[in-house]
């Protein structure tokens, strides 16, 4: 058992039981609205989980370093910086899904960069976002994340 | 009430996609089971560390975010920003946005009436941008996968350049609205 499992689990758990001591009712609301997300949402990890069962088990970590490898430079961090921009994944399931990269030598850098992306940068939502906030600002927040993203990443490529 | 409905059938569809998704991934993952007896044992393995790996943390994960979801109010929420000034503003705004409280599209009427409200633009800026990356429970999944240093370390470098970001920006509405 590894330590995080540990942790996440005994601070869910102490929330919980905070949350019911404070008011029932919510707290039974909370879990239902935990166990609607959970029925939603499995079929996605399943289906992550397998890509990643095929990922790891039929290509090469000469092959999946060719692609998102240290030798893919920095035309390789644009291409995923905008593919994290771009995609819509959650992010929950987009962790799995980097540990295998990572596994299979793929570039730390890349990896943050694109984790990043994929939640700071929303290309989608950026119409939404305008609406909101006004074009200035969304604009910028987004150039900027996209931006700062690549720091982020080159950045943890170095020391990690 | 309309809208309600709409957006329940929609994430029915959503569902009913994946599950069609997962049918497929399914189906290619049993052929290959069976066409290459030697990658079973390594195809095996690891189905099942990821799935153990995920099934540990999920129910933890979504019951947090469950649990915020029904106590931290979109009106709480405004009220602690709508007050706060200074550099409290900005950290305050992280920290409202990390809680897990659903998808970014939540976030952006709340930031649109904070902005009306005349909160520091620096302040709804980090609000938005940890609303989008900083997410507790998104953490605890990084942590889970890939390790503490990878997560404490992206995650104190994005705090710093948000911050960053957020006076920049707000510097340079302040900057075009003068002229």
């Amino acid at each position: 058992m590894s330590s995080s499992f540990v942790f996440i689990n005994i601070f869910a758990i102490s929330c919980l039981i905070f949350a019911f001591i404070k008011d029932k009712r919510k707290a039974i609301q909370g879990v239902v609205i935990a166990l609607r997300n959970f029925i939603k949402i499995i079929p996605t990890i399943l289906a992550v989980i397998l890509s990643i069962t095929l990922l790891l088990a039929f290509f090469s970590e000469k092959q999946i370093s060719q692609i998102v490898g240290d030798k893919a430079g920095f035309i390789g961090i644009i291409i995923v910086a905008f593919l994290g921009s771009i995609l819509q994944i959650p992010s929950l399931i987009s962790f799995p899904l980097a540990a295998s990269l990572l596994k299979r030598g793929a570039s730390i850098t890349l990896i943050a960069v694109f984790i990043t992306t994929l939640t700071m940068v929303g290309i989608i939502t950026l119409p939404l976002e305008i609406k909101a906030v006004g074009k200035r600002i969304a604009l910028m927040r987004n150039g900027i994340s996209f931006i700062i993203a690549i720091i982020i990443g080159i950045i943890l490529g170095m020391i990690l | 009430m309309r809208k309600q409905f709409k957006k329940l059938k929609r994430t029915e569809k959503d569902w009913k996609q994946n599950i069609v998704i997962l049918g497929i991934v399914f189906v290619v993952t049993i052929i290959l089971f069976l066409f290459f007896p030697s990658k079973r044992e390594v195809m095996i393995v690891t189905f099942e560390k990821f799935f153990i790996e995920m099934i540990s943390i999920l129910p933890a994960v979504l019951i947090l975010m469950g649990l915020f979801t029904v106590f931290i109010s979109k009106k709480m929420v405004m009220r602690y920003l709508g007050e706060a000034a200074g550099i409290k503003a900005i950290f305050l705004g992280i920290l409202m946005g990390a809680l897990p409280t659903g998808p970014l599209y939540i976030a952006f009427p709340i930031a649109s009436v904070l902005l009306k409200k005349g909160v520091r633009v620096a302040s709804v800026v980090s609000f938005l941008s940890a609303w989008a990356c900083i997410k507790i429970p998104q953490e605890m999944v990084e942590l889970q996968f890939l390790g503490f240093k990878f997560m404490a370390l992206r995650l104190f470098l994005t705090i710093i350049f948000v911050i960053i970001m957020g006076i920049f920006i707000e510097w340079a509405v302040k900057l075009t609205n003068q002229k």
